[in-house]
């Protein structure tokens, strides 16, 4: 029998998983978009402000910041320990997270996420390094390192189990807000389809979440509505959404040992309506209902699952 | 980088006779230090700072805002005691332990050494350490003192005294394992040629050890379900809690993970309610259970004492060992280890005075200036006068102190602590003080790991070991019989 996982380490793994996601997707998104600004003309409309919007936190940059430039916007998301979301704050409560767990993850998982603290930590705001595309590239591997080194250095326990549940939720969420907030900047030039810009500018979305090649081997041409497809509904693409729900709950059913396709507590019930729904929607219902509108409730539905997750597992028992 | 220009002067040094002559066992490690290239020593320093760091091997500092972790700094220059040396040293740290094992059950049972007369009543009634929640405990086997931690220190005349017995929860083990594998990876040549035993199997000792609290009563067949209680990652030895608990491959849990009831501990996990037998509890008796000792602490578990009592679950160490560690009842040591081993002790103490014995108070104030100071009740090098070292202001604060809670101190002769050459200002070797703590493991039988923390003062002419307080550590090396020495 393996030995029983506390409840205090299941959530300081799963928010461990999470936060390195969440550093990973803002280190990508930003490398992206510097690359992107490279192909684009000047004067061809702010492309920093919607990165802001696909973390949520528009309403704090504003206040904090004022106007969206590459400056402010790589500051508040790369350094900015006011920022929860920022890449240094993400990776400090990673190894905060972590530090709190050092006996359930292996040496190699915590040495290397306390040399991401570090590298994150040694780069000053005086040197160019934040600016760097080649700074956001080094978090990127750092993440996959770290993520490669859990699949291969720990053993897959249960522990192990809540790390893959909190990064699928996390990607699933990040790809679900990068859709959205793209797809709605991007709408104005669907009439401009077959333009060079739209095709750069849908390139980047993929590239943003490192589907670029594997969208052309399944669709080929650039489209938006097979892009969306591909990022929502695709059941093979790591970061499509219908591949990371089918993930998590496949690996909270392997925690609670429940059957697949049945349920044994809230958090298996909502998944698995969740999965079914995104299983058996055509993405002409999708677009339909408006992509927004899905999305929305689709993120609620997630925000629900995260919450049922920590109730289910997480909670302090009652004193026997 | 050379030794031609060092100066033991007049201490005990650990590595060389005389000036240019290094001890017998000495010498091929000084040859090997020797022969690196110009710079290289220095790269291996940088490269052992860079490791600890990347390998997070880091300490809390309190009331430090700033950066409240920080490595703490590693000498590469090896401490070294002879097999001679050791096979005395543990078998003088079996004989002190053993006794001190039986005092504590004597204290909480009959008292039969209070009733004897060899130590007065009151001293052992009056000091804050002990516990009259744990009279009539029983723990498995009669073991009280599973993990200790005791400090010794070499004077000017070679001998080992002891000077700390620390049974309550001693810290520091694990980095004498970290330190002999950063050795091993940074500089390994360095080993060449000598027979250094072993440290890296203290973990599965210390399992083993742990395995051996059978509790009465509990429903688990085979193996009992042994966990590491930390104050959580705030503590300034939390790298030590998670690498033990990691390393034995036992939970690491924090008070509020558990909850205790008359019948037994449990732990709060994913599916539920788990049955604890065995705590390795790296919580002080004070903050253990709010319910027995202090009411205001937030890290206990509520239940825990009465629990223990019951025999339904097994702590580690015991709780109420502090009043063997008393630095007053210190003073008592060698009465005790004739009193129950019969024998005159293997290992000397540090001839102390008691404040509260009026004579030997006047000669403590008289001679501030000469001796150091310590509080009863105090430890990490706190509350403390070192004479020779301190100020008019700091020895006149110290005399009110004294004469106000005579009890609570206590004075020593200074020692004049043995030196090993260490690294200083990257670009020489100077002699800094040491002293030097094994681990003992209280379980079947009495084990002492081969090895220790040699913990060394790394301002100049300081005599204060602590890490808190600008230590620094050492490797430790004891050699075995068939070695070069």
């Amino acid at each position: 029998m393996t030995p029983p996982l506390l409840s205090r380490v299941a959530d300081s793994v799963y928010w461990m998983a999470r936060y390195i996601e969440r550093a990973e997707n803002v280190a990508r998104f930003i490398g992206v978009n510097l690359n992107l600004m490279l192909d684009l003309p000047s004067g061809e409309g702010n492309q920093w402000q919607p990165i802001i919007a696909t973390t949520g936190d528009a309403a704090a940059f504003t206040k904090r910041c004022g106007e969206a430039t590459r400056e402010s916007v790589i500051e508040f998301l790369a350094r900015d320990n006011a920022n929860p979301n920022s890449i240094a704050s993400c990776v400090r409560a990673a190894r905060e997270n972590a530090r709190s767990v050092r006996e359930t993850i292996s040496s190699e998982m915590w040495e290397q996420v306390n040399s991401l603290y570090l590298m994150v930590q040694a780069s000053n705001p005086q040197s160019s390094s934040v600016g760097d595309p080649s700074f956001f590239h080094d978090i990127r591997m750092a993440c996959h390192l770290f993520q490669g080194l859990t699949d291969s250095t720990m053993s897959h326990n249960e522990a192990w189990h809540f790390i893959r549940v909190g990064q699928a939720l996390e990607r699933a969420d990040k790809t679900s807000r990068l859709l959205d907030v793209k797809y709605f900047i991007l709408l104005p030039s669907l009439s401009d389809i077959g333009t060079p810009y739209d095709d750069v500018q849908w390139s980047a979305v993929l590239k943003s979440v490192s589907g670029f090649e594997m969208y052309r081997k399944r669709h080929g041409r650039i489209a938006p509505r097979r892009i969306v497809e591909f990022l929502l509904l695709d059941n093979d693409f790591p970061r499509a959404v219908r591949y990371c729900l089918g993930r998590a709950d496949r690996y909270i059913h392997d925690i609670t040992g429940t059957p697949p396709g049945t349920f044994s507590c809230s958090t298996e019930q909502r998944l698995g309506l969740l999965r079914s729904e995104l299983d058996f929607a055509p993405v002409d219902i999708v677009f339909k209902t408006g992509l927004h509108e899905f999305l929305d409730a689709l993120q609620g539905k997630m925000n629900k699952i995260d919450e049922c997750i920590s109730n289910d597992f997480f909670a302090q028992r009652e004193t026997p | 980088m050379q030794f031609s220009s060092y100066d033991p002067s007049s201490f005990y040094d650990e590595m060389f006779e005389a000036p240019g002559t290094p001890r017998a066992h000495a010498q091929l490690l000084v040859e090997t230090i020797e022969s690196l290239s110009e710079g290289q020593l220095l790269r291996y320093k940088h490269a052992a700072d860079q490791l600890l760091l990347q390998m997070g091997i880091t300490f809390n500092v309190y009331g430090d805002d700033a950066g409240t972790e920080r490595i703490f700094p590693f000498d590469l220059v090896p401490r070294i005691v002879t097999a001679a040396e050791w096979q005395r040293l543990e078998r003088g740290l079996q004989q002190r332990i053993h006794a001190l094992n039986a005092f504590l059950d004597d204290i909480y049972h009959d008292q039969k050494i209070l009733k004897d007369g060899v130590i007065p009543a009151e001293v052992i009634l009056s000091a804050a350490s002990y516990r009259p929640q744990c009279k009539g405990l029983n723990p498995p086997r009669g073991v009280w003192c599973h993990i200790t931690g005791t400090d010794l220190v070499r004077d000017g005349d070679g001998e080992f005294y002891v000077l700390e017995d620390n049974l309550r929860v001693p810290s520091g083990v694990s980095y004498v394992l970290e330190n002999r594998e950063v050795l091993k990876r940074i500089f390994p040549q360095v080993f060449e040629g000598l027979h250094v035993r072993p440290v890296n199997d203290y973990p599965s000792r210390l399992l083993e050890m742990l395995h051996t609290l059978e509790i009465s009563g509990s429903t688990i067949s085979n193996a009992p379900r042994v966990v590491l209680l930390t104050p959580g990652i705030y503590n300034s030895a939390y790298f030590e809690h998670s690498f033990l608990a990691q390393q034995m491959g036992v939970q690491l849990v924090e008070g509020r993970d558990l909850a205790a009831t008359p019948s037994g501990v449990f732990m709060r996990t994913t599916k539920g309610l788990e049955r604890v037998d065995v705590i390795y509890r790296r919580i002080d008796d004070d903050f253990l259970d709010p319910r027995a000792f202090r009411a205001d602490s937030l890290l206990g578990v509520p239940g825990l004492m009465e629990a223990c009592c019951n025999g339904r679950v097994a702590l580690a160490n015991a709780p109420g060992n502090g009043v063997a560690d008393d630095k007053v009842i210190y003073a008592y040591v060698p009465e005790i280890i004739r009193y129950y081993e019969g024998a005159d002790p293997i290992l000397p103490n540090v001839p102390t005075f008691l404040c509260w014995r009026e004579k030997d108070r006047q000669h403590v104030l008289q001679n501030l200036d000469k001796l150091v100071v310590k509080a009863a009740n105090e430890a990490g090098g706190y509350g403390m006068l070192v004479g020779p070292h301190s100020t008019v202001a700091q020895r006149a604060e110290f005399a009110a102190r004294i004469s106000a809670n005579p009890r609570n101190y206590i004075a020593q002769p200074t020692l004049s602590l043995s030196r090993v050459p260490t690294l200083v200002d990257d670009d020489h070797f100077e002699g800094r003080h040491v002293d030097l703590r094994p681990y003992v493991l209280y379980g079947k039988d009495i084990w002492v790991l081969p090895g220790g923390l040699t913990r060394v003062a790394l301002r100049k002419g300081s005599l204060v070991v602590n890490s808190s307080q600008g230590g620094g550590s050492k490797d430790t090396w004891v050699l075995s019989g068939s070695g070069a020495a």
